[in-house]
């Protein structure tokens, strides 16, 4: 069985500087799969290079055994893959609820005929589309927001937000960059209830974050990054008891 | 259940066509009427081009360029070759939006100041065209359009009408048609924005990054709202120049281009009802300025600089949010 992202001597340099560097590693469908690292061990770039942002300056990427090196990053979206960032990208000029029905831009037929004089298929398209949005914010944790502005609703509560979008496109596999960066423990606690849920559901999660207890207690499998090369791969008790890690985190 | 759209796109819908039926009782002369026609055929024109700069977040600054196509295509095709109006308005719009899909492909690449200046550029070639080529256009001396015809049936400022027992002269049969005509526009532009294209032009503005990673073609979709806006220009250019009964070059040129862009700004981006009074008032100002004659330019420039320093989302949406504030504290004083 072929894995469902396999990355093979993945390479992005930014000038002199290496950001990613000899990485390889797979994921199989249905994990959860974390990548860690210090800060500036390249962890937000692997995420840009797998979604097409960035295009890799050697080696390749493959999305069920299909390499992605010449797919726009809304190519890979139609193949099953949908994120979020680290600096959140939501549209303030919306509403909640259109974010998230943002995210069912490939689900939905629609074409400038139908819009522009409103045909009954465009409003029950519409219709499913907007239940289903409210769904899923209720499943995220801020179904009480559909129709504010993106612009008033807390930190917190877009981050949220930005997952739902994610989860609109039903990706098959989902990228979160640091997901719990900025919440408290509370929050923090509802959104491993949270990745656990998706996961449960047979969706793929990989997931870049700095809160150890979080990745250790969710995660399949991780990956430790370090100036932009693997230092380790493998299950958290194989990585919490590996000597490199141990020594990248806490000196020595 | 309506949603927040739906519920302030029929409202918006429906104070725009009392304001527009209830206008006439306020006209009393044919002048009135001409001036009223005007602008409501220009926020016609800046609706279009209010889904490309308020929605979509992209600029330009040559859309007359458009418009006056659309002008001299009408002209051209209604005088020299005795086609009938509405052809000739359906067949130069669908042009013009071929036009605009071959040259907005690539320009559309470009952000910010550089797609100020390509777009400018596309203005500025559509114009000398219409000035060099004497032998269609007239060059810089323009040319006599033939009033707007269907079937045979004419619309001429200066004919007489009855409509349902009502006499109007030829004044006020047309800003009949151009109110209808607003509002047919305001509609379909409305339609656009709360969909799902709308809510992908909206994204392309909103965060570009977010939009591409949920599978938005965002090149595809500002190409699209860049044809639909230009296609906006084009059918209000062809109903110009039969109002107007004569053009020139001037249709097409930079000062156009510049006063529909700043009917944008100033009315605010972003709002269907905003770019309308947007045109409104700069439709008046000079009416209004006539008396300061040697000042009107002056006053004209200090009025913009004004509205951008102190509205910056423009004058509806920050008269909305005084409106809205003020009920608020209203409401909270009771409570």
């Amino acid at each position: 069985m072929s894995a469902l992202i396999e990355v093979k001597g993945l390479d992005k340099a930014f000038g002199g500087v290496h950001a990613v560097e000899g990485v390889s590693f797979s994921v199989e469908a249905g994990q959860v799969y974390s990548v860690i690292g210090p800060n500036g061990a390249g962890k937000t770039t692997l995420f840009n290079l797998i979604t097409g942002l960035y295009t890799p300056t050697k080696g390749e990427i493959r999305l069920k055994g299909e390499s992605t090196a010449k797919l726009e990053p809304n190519e890979l979206a139609e193949r099953g893959m949908c994120r979020t960032f680290q600096q959140m990208q939501i549209c303030m000029n919306m509403s909640a609820i259109e974010n998230v029905m943002l995210g069912r831009h490939l689900q939905l037929r629609s074409n400038l005929f139908t819009t522009l004089f409103r045909l009954p298929s465009l409003l029950r398209d519409e219709k499913s589309c907007r239940e289903r949005a409210a769904e899923l914010m209720e499943f995220v944790g801020c179904g009480e927001y559909l129709d504010t502005e993106a612009s008033a609703m807390s930190y917190g509560a877009l981050k949220r937000l930005e997952i739902a979008r994610a989860l609109a496109a039903d990706p098959k596999v989902i990228l979160l960059d640091e997901p719990a960066a900025g919440l408290n423990a509370v929050e923090t606690a509802a959104l491993e209830k949270l990745i656990r849920k998706i996961a449960d559901q047979g969706t793929t999660v990989m997931l870049v974050e700095h809160d150890m207890k979080l990745v250790m207690g969710i995660s399949d499998r991780l990956l430790v990054l370090n100036y932009g090369r693997v230092l380790a791969e493998g299950t958290p008790e194989e990585i919490r008891n590996n000597p490199d890690v141990i020594a990248a985190y806490l000196g020595g | 259940m309506l949603n927040r759209f739906m519920q302030m796109r029929l409202r918006d819908l429906i104070i725009l066509a009392v304001i527009l039926f209830a206008l006439p009782l306020f006209l009393n002369n044919p002048f009135h009427y001409d001036l009223a026609t005007q602008m409501a055929i220009i926020a016609a024109t800046v609706v279009g081009l209010n889904l490309l700069v308020g929605f979509a977040g992209q600029i330009s600054l040559g859309h007359a360029g458009f418009f006056g196509l659309g002008a001299y295509f009408t002209g051209i095709m209604t005088s020299n070759y005795g086609w009938s109006s509405v052809p000739a308005l359906v067949v130069g719009a669908i042009l013009v939006g071929i036009v605009a899909w071959i040259v907005g492909r690539p320009i559309l690449r470009l952000k910010g100041h550089y797609l100020s200046m390509a777009t400018l550029a596309v203005g500025f070639i559509i114009a000398i065209i219409l000035n060099n080529e004497r032998a269609l256009t007239g060059g810089p001396d323009g040319m006599p359009v033939p009033a707007f015809t269907v079937f045979g049936w004419e619309l001429s400022p200066f004919g007489s009408y009855n409509l349902l027992g009502m006499e109007l002269n030829g004044s006020e049969a047309w800003y009949l048609f151009a109110a209808v005509v607003l509002l047919v526009a305001v509609w379909l532009a409305q339609n656009l924005i709360d969909s799902p294209i709308g809510r992908a032009l909206r994204s392309v503005h909103g965060s570009e990054v977010a939009a591409r990673v949920v599978g938005v073609d965002t090149a595809r979709y500002k190409s699209l709202v860049f044809v639909v806006s230009a296609i906006y220009a084009s059918a209000m250019g062809s109903l110009y120049a039969h109002f107007q009964g004569f053009i020139t070059p001037a249709v097409a040129g930079f000062d156009f281009s510049i006063l529909f862009i700043t009917m944008v700004v100033l009315g605010g981006m972003g709002s269907t009802m905003g770019v309308i009074l947007g045109a409104v008032v700069l439709k008046l100002l000079p009416q209004v300025l006539a008396d300061f004659q040697e000042l009107e330019t002056v006053m004209f420039g200090a009025i913009l600089m004004l509205t951008m320093i102190f509205m910056p989302k423009g004058l509806l949406p920050t008269i909305q949010t005084a409106v809205g504030k003020r009920m608020k504290k209203k409401a909270g004083g009771q409570a």
